[in-house]
C-alpha cells in the first residue's frame, strides 16, 4: 500500500528468515567481535586478487544465509545484489555459481537498503516466496578503485572513513512460507513492514574524504520523509540506524534534525561509528562501504529486533554516488539513502 | 528545510576535525631532516672510503631509493608517511614509494597494462611538470641572458 509521497507499507510484511555476515580480520577484531558468522583471518581470503576475495565473501555470505535458513539455492526466486566496484564485478563473480535470477544494484554504500527494499516489494507483491538480498565491500578494492594503491604513503584526514571488508546476506520470505522458526534462539522474528525510498540529495560537497557530510542530508531527507509518510514521531522507533555517516555525518544529521524540531541523539545509531573502535583501530571518522550497514544489520541489529529488545527500527543505509571520473571532473558528491522499517513479531 | 549550499560548506568546515598544522609541520621537519641526515651520513661514509664526491652522491641516491622500495614492500613506508607527511613524501624516498606502490598493487593486471602503465599514475605528473618547470625556468634564464641581465 502506498504511503505518502515515497513510502510503501506492506500488508503482508516479508519476514527476514535468515541472515549471515562474513567480515575481514579488522572488523572481526572490532567492537562486534564474536557476533559475525564468519571472520576471514586473511583479507585476501586465500585468493589471488582483492576483487576475488570480495567476491568470495559475497558468495560465502549467501551460502551461510541459505545454510542457516535450512534452504537450498533453488528455493530462492530472485537475487538482489551489489557492491562498490566498477560494473559490479564483485557481485558478478561472487554469485554466478548460485545460478539465481539476478538484479545487480548500485546504490554505493546504501546498496543493502536498495536490495532489501526491492526484495521486500517483490515478496510482498507475491512475485516470489523467497528472495535473497546481498551487498559487499572490501577495504583494498575500494582503496584501489577510488583512492591510492595500498602501499602508497599518504595521510588520511580525520573526516575520512574506513571501507568495511565484508558482506551481509538476507533471505526475505513470504510469511506463509516460514513454517518453523529457524536460525534463531528466541521465538520472535523480524519483518519488513515498510520502506521509504530516497532521492538524490546534493548539497555541493566536493571533498571525497568527507563523505559523511555528503550523505547526511540524504539521511535527513529520508528519515523526515518516512516520519511524514507514516505519520509517525521519532519516538515511534526504538532506533533510527544510519549506514555509514561516521562522526561528521552523524553530527550533521543530528543538527539538521534538531533544526526541524526533532531530537534524535538518544535513538540514533550509525553502523559506521559502531563497527570500529575509532581510537584503537585508527579508522578516523568510522566505517563505510556496502558491507558496513549490511554486516551490522545481519550480525547485530537483526538479533535485537528478533528478540524484541527493539520493537521497531528504521534502518537507513546511506550512499555517496561519486566515481573517480565525476570527482576528477570537479563534480559534487550526490548522496542517497534508503529507509527500511523493520519490526518485531512474536510467533 | 532549505539550506544554502554556501552556508552548508562553511558549517561542514566548522564541524570537521582537522590535523593540527603546527604538529604536522614539526613531524614533517623532523622526519624529512632525518632522511636527509641519513643521506649525508652515507655520503660522508663513502667519501671517507675514498670515493669521488659525484660517485658518492649517486650511490647515496641508489641507497635511499632502494631502502624506500624495500620499506614499501614490507608495508613500513606507508606507516612512516602517516607520521611524517610531506617529510617522507618530498625526498626521493617518497618518489620511489609512489612508483613502487602502484606497481605492486596492479601487478595482478599484467606486466604491460598493470605494472607498466600504472607505474607512473602518481609519479607521472611529478616528472611531467618537473621537466616543464625546468624548461620554463630555462627560457626565463635564456631571455634574461639576451638582455645581459642573467
Amino acid at each position: 500500500m502506498k504511503k505518502g509521497r515515497s513510502s510503501l507499507e506492506f500488508e503482508r510484511p516479508p519476514v527476514v528468515e535468515a541472515a549471515a555476515s562474513v567480515v575481514g580480520p579488522k572488523e572481526g577484531e572490532g567492537p562486534f567481535r564474536g557476533m559475525f558468522d564468519q571472520v576471514e583471518t586473511d583479507p585476501m581470503a586465500g585468493k589471488p586478487t582483492w576483487e576475488a576475495a570480495e567476491s568470495f565473501m559475497q558468495k560465502e555470505a549467501c551460502r551461510l544465509a541459505l545454510e542457516k535458513g535450512g534452504l537450498e539455492k533453488e528455493e530462492i526466486r530472485y537475487l538482489f545484489a551489489g557492491d562498490l566496484l566498477g560494473q559490479l564485478i564483485a557481485t558478478s563473480f561472487g554469485v554466478k555459481e548460485l545460478e539465481i535470477p539476478l538484479f545487480g544494484l548500485y546504490g554505493a554504500c546504501s546498496t543493502i537498503g536498495e536490495a532489501l527494499s526491492l526484495g521486500a516489494m517483490t515478496v510482498a507483491a507475491g512475485y516470489g516466496e523467497r528472495v535473497l538480498a546481498v551487498a559487499s565491500s572490501h577495504f583494498a578494492t575500494a582503496e584501489k578503485q577510488f583512492r591510492f594503491p595500498l602501499g602508497y604513503g599518504n595521510q588520511r584526514p580525520f573526516s575520512a572513513t574506513w571501507t568495511v571488508t565484508g558482506s551481509g546476506a538476507f533471505v526475505l520470505t513470504d510469511s506463509s512460507a516460514v513454517l518453523k522458526p529457524r536460525d534463531r534462539k528466541g521465538s520472535g522474528q523480524a519483518v519488513i513492514t515498510g520502506i521509504t525510498t530516497g532521492k538524490i540529495e546534493d548539497m555541493g560537497v566536493k571533498d571525497s574524504m568527507n563523505m559523511g557530510a555528503a550523505m547526511a542530508p540524504a539521511a535527513y531527507s529520508v528519515i523526515s520523509r518516512n516520519l511524514m509518510d507514516f505519520q509517525r514521531e521519532e519516538r515511534d522507533y526504538d532506533r533510527i540506524i544510519t549506514g555509514d555517516l561516521g562522526v561528521v555525518g552523524r553530527t550533521v544529521l543530528l543538527d539538521f534534525m534538531r533544526a526541524s524540531g526533532r531530537e534524535l541523539s538518544e535513538i540514533h545509531m550509525d553502523c559506521g561509528v559502531e563497527i570500529y573502535d575509532r581510537e584503537a583501530q585508527d579508522t578516523h571518522a568510522g566505517g563505510s562501504g556496502c558491507g558496513c550497514a549490511a554486516v551490522t544489520l545481519a550480525a547485530v541489529i537483526l538479533e535485537k529486533v528478533r528478540s524484541g529488545e527493539w520493537k521497531r527500527i528504521l534502518f537507513v543505509p546511506t550512499g555517496a554516488l561519486l566515481s573517480t571520473v565525476s570527482f576528477n571532473e570537479g563534480q559534487t558528491i550526490p548522496g542517497i539513502a534508503h529507509g527500511v522499517v523493520m519490526e518485531h513479531r512474536d510467533l | 528545510m532549505e539550506v544554502d549550499k554556501k552556508m552548508y560548506e562553511s558549517y561542514i568546515k566548522e564541524i570537521t576535525p582537522v590535523h593540527g598544522r603546527l604538529r604536522s609541520m614539526l613531524q614533517a621537519f623532523l622526519s624529512g631532516g632525518l632522511i636527509c641526515t641519513l643521506g649525508q651520513l652515507v655520503i660522508n661514509g663513502l667519501l671517507a672510503m675514498g670515493m669521488e664526491k659525484e660517485d658518492a652522491m649517486a650511490w647515496n641516491q641508489l641507497f635511499l631509493i632502494g631502502l624506500s622500495i624495500l620499506l614499501t614492500g614490507l608495508n613500513i613506508y606507508p606507516r612512516l608517511v602517516k607520521f611524517a607527511g610531506a617529510g617522507a613524501l618530498v625526498p626521493i624516498t617518497g618518489f620511489a614509494n609512489s612508483m613502487v606502490a602502484p606497481m605492486m598493487e596492479f601487478k595482478v593486471e599484467g606486466q604491460v597494462f598493470g605494472v607498466g602503465c600504472k607505474a607512473f599514475t602518481i609519479a607521472g605528473p611529478v616528472i611531467l611538470y618537473g621537466i616543464f618547470s625546468t624548461w620554463v625556468l630555462g627560457m626565463v634564464y635564456y631571455v634574461l641572458g639576451l638582455w645581459k641581465m642573467g
